[in-house]
């Protein structure tokens, strides 16, 4: 496989005005083109100016995620867009809430996990553990995936959201 | 900011005033009624009502391109906004700008299924460059000003307001154009100087070069065209015109190719296929144009000037992209020309000359018109003479003689030559040609027509007929969707399934039925009189000439072919199959 055909995956941030259909426009775009969407969240950023940020992690080739990126600019509403994978260091956070049920020695051993993995208790009953942790993907997958033979049951994960290390601001 | 309060409606018509407005395209409906009310109530605008929402875009459409402003369209809720949706997609593909009111249904009946209610700005977000629901008077000023300000813009293309019945009855301030604040969208004019320098190198070290142009030089005004003229003779290098580009570069001009791509001319083709230096204006290396993608000019450096960044390295990777408008472009690029005073390699360039006149030599666009059925092509050769030197405009359906017509007539300034490219739909070109006539009621206006595209909007005759606008249809009738068979007779063993045309209508007569003059034959001896009579007469014609029904479109770049690859002919085909993955690209 060439490096022009390799498939990479991007982390994209874009301020988008907060306004009705905006997040349509952006699903759309990808739905109607082809494109991935590993994981989308969004949020109002700015309540004065009514800006929100949507955090993007797409794959694709390179000519593909230029193609993205070309094509997100092109959305009247979008402020600007940002390659964060490409622009430099930057930090992803997701956050997770894992509800393991169990009793037992299965009960113990997913409350020592969530030890080592730093997750936090916020609910609990006699045969259940909500656990909530916060990191980047590998990590929540791997808290996961240790999770399942103990009694997982139910997951809901935010999606990620990311922004770039040092003093510079989108 | 005035301080009479005036209804919705009236703000409407006021904004479009202010944006220079004459002609709206529409279809009243009980969601649009208190616009059409405010419209009753003026004498700045003038409303031309079609018989179907799509002819309404079209005419629009038709409008734009021959005149360089925006198209307005007013449709209904619900069916009405439907309708418009092939029009919007078609405007959207070849970069039209109009802006079109949609009604809706008031807001406290958004979203309950209400009477001819229908998500319209759900519906047509990917078939417009943007689009608006109006929820509150308050907005209504600044909607309109900046969706104009959208459609034309940057890449121009469709933009749809979205008007609930109650917003266009409430009462608010107008605010004028003037006073709006357009920050919003602000694409970028001025290209990279750097990257220009760079690029008036490479074209002046070229030996073997082409400029590729595209509708990206009409859409930046007709002041492109003239620098792209200018440049190019300049350098003295070879041009050739996408189907959108026609007019773009003077079609008598001897470094002109002729029209590239699919039904392109065989020196023009070859000579992108055998390129060093590739200078792409406002085009898009759609797959018209591009033949097999690996196989595309391969020797060649290649420069991108285009408005849009998205449309630079989507299907072919580029060397030097330069994101900018054509005509600012071009003047940059023509005065590093100058300043640095460079200079063609005559050397190499005329040795590509002689190349190029081998290639033209082939004459990939002869025919024989010596037997006694009329030949499409030998009608449009005619018209072309016919037409010479007249004030003209010509718009086209879709199919076989939307090519031929490409191929055969000659274009000599921009704004002249309408037809749908992108989203090749047949049906546009008579609401299309309406619409230029509009525009322009004291020139020639032909809408070039198979039978089967004609058959698609020719609802529109009504209208025609109401506006006394003399549009003249010139039908080449071969009884078949022409194009269809053509590929079915390529790709599928000649099984001509359900491409023939059935109980067509009299045509002469039903010219006849709307007042209009009704011309027909049969014989190539007849052809030069009925054209000469069609363009004379004073008033709509619509001309029924009966063409070679097995006549084909060549040359022709076969489906999963290259440029060099080319079809000359009937007799060329059996030599060369189709692949089989050309079989499945359309």
């Amino acid at each position: 496989m060439t490096i022009e055909q390799q498939i990479n995956f991007h982390t994209i941030s874009v301020l988008v005005d907060n306004e009705p259909g905006v997040l349509a426009r952006v699903i759309g775009l990808f739905s109607g083109r082809g494109y991935n969407i590993e994981s989308l969240t969004v949020a109002e950023v700015d309540i004065e100016k009514a800006i929100s940020r949507i955090t993007i992690v797409t794959s694709g080739t390179e000519m593909i995620i230029e193609q993205i990126k070309a094509q997100l600019g092109r959305l009247v509403p979008i402020h600007k867009v940002s390659d964060l994978t490409l622009d430099g260091p930057h930090v992803e956070r997701e956050l997770a809430l894992v509800k393991v049920v169990g009793t037992g020695d299965k009960r113990v051993e997913s409350l020592r996990i969530a030890d080592i993995f730093r997750a936090r208790v916020v609910d609990s009953t006699n045969e259940s553990f909500v656990f909530e942790i916060v990191g980047d993907t590998g990590k929540l997958n791997a808290f996961i995936d240790l999770m399942r033979p103990l009694g997982l049951a139910d997951i809901s994960r935010t999606g990620v959201a990311a922004i770039a290390r040092g003093t510079e601001g989108l | 900011m005035s301080t009479t309060k005036i209804s919705g409606a009236e703000i409407i018509l006021k904004a479009l005033a202010d944006q220079g407005v004459e002609v709206v395209f529409g279809y009243p409906g009980g969601a649009v009624l208190p616009i059409y009310d405010a419209i009753f109530n003026q004498n700045q605008i003038r409303h031309v009502l079609v018989r179907q929402e799509g002819g309404a875009v079209h005419a629009a459409e038709g409008y734009a391109r021959s005149t360089g402003k925006v198209g307005v369209v007013l449709v209904t809720s619900g069916p009405g906004a439907t309708n418009a949706v092939t029009g919007l997609t078609d405007a959207l593909m070849d970069s039209i700008p109009i802006v079109c009111l949609t009604g809706q249904v008031p807001t406290h009946l958004i979203g309950n299924d209400a009477f001819q209610e229908c998500d319209t700005t759900g519906i047509t977000r990917p078939c417009t460059k943007h689009n608006y629901l109006v929820k509150d008077v308050k907005d209504l000023s600044k909607v309109m000003h900046e969706a104009f300000h959208v459609a034309r813009s940057g890449r121009p293309g469709p933009v749809v307001i979205d008007l609930p019945k109650d917003v266009c009855m409430a009462l608010e301030n107008y605010t004028p154009k003037e006073e709006i604040e357009l920050k919003k969208y602000q694409p970028r004019l001025k290209p990279d100087a750097d990257r220009i320098e760079e690029a008036v190198k490479l074209i002046a070290g070229a030996k073997k070069p082409v400029f590729y142009c595209g509708g990206g030089v009409i859409n930046s005004g007709p002041e492109a065209s003239k620098l792209l003229t200018e440049f190019v003779r300049a350098t003295g290098y070879p041009c050739t015109l996408t189907l959108m580009g026609l007019g773009a570069y003077p079609a008598s001009d001897k470094q002109f190719l002729g029209m590239l791509g699919m039904h392109g001319t065989y020196e023009a083709n070859m000579t992108m296929h055998g390129c060093d230096v590739m200078v792409c204006v406002g085009a898009r290396f759609d797959d018209r144009i591009t033949g097999r993608l690996d196989a595309f000019a391969p020797g060649a450096k290649k420069i991108h000037i285009d408005i849009d960044p998205s449309s630079i390295n989507k299907n072919v990777k580029v060397d030097i992209p330069i994101v900018g408008d054509v005509a600012h472009v071009l003047k940059d690029m023509m005065k590093v020309w100058k300043d640095k005073k460079f200079k063609p390699d005559t050397k190499a360039l005329d040795k590509w000359w002689a190349q190029i006149a081998d290639w033209r030599a082939v004459d990939s666009l002869k025919f024989d018109q010596s037997g006694e059925i009329i030949k499409p092509q030998f009608v449009l050769q005619r018209l072309g003479e016919l037409i010479k030197g007249k004030d003209s405009y010509i718009t086209t359906e879709v199919g076989q003689h939307q090519m031929w017509a490409a191929q055969y007539l000659g274009f000599e300034e921009p704004n002249r030559w309408m037809t749908s490219g992108g989203l090749g739909t047949m049906g546009y070109g008579l609401p299309a040609a309406m619409g230029v006539q509009i525009a322009h009621p004291d020139s020639l206006v032909v809408d070039i027509s198979g039978e089967a595209s004609f058959l698609m909007n020719m609802q529109e005759l009504s209208t025609i007929a109401q506006y006394r606008l003399p549009v003249k249809c010139l039908i080449l009738n071969n009884f078949y969707m022409g194009m269809v068979r053509q590929w079915q007779e390529l790709l599928h063993g000649s099984r001509y399934s359900e491409s023939y045309m059935e109980s067509l209508p009299d045509f002469v007569k039903l010219a006849d039925t709307f007042g209009m003059t009704g011309l027909r034959t049969t014989k190539p001896g007849e052809v030069d009189d009925i054209l000469k009579e069609m363009i004379e007469i004073d008033g709509p014609v619509i001309a029924d000439v009966q063409i070679d029904p097995t006549e084909n479109c060549f040359p022709m770049i076969p489906s999963g072919a290259a440029h060099n690859e080319m079809l000359l002919g009937p007799d060329d085909k059996a030599a060369k199959p189709v692949s089989e993955e050309g079989m499945v690209l359309v």
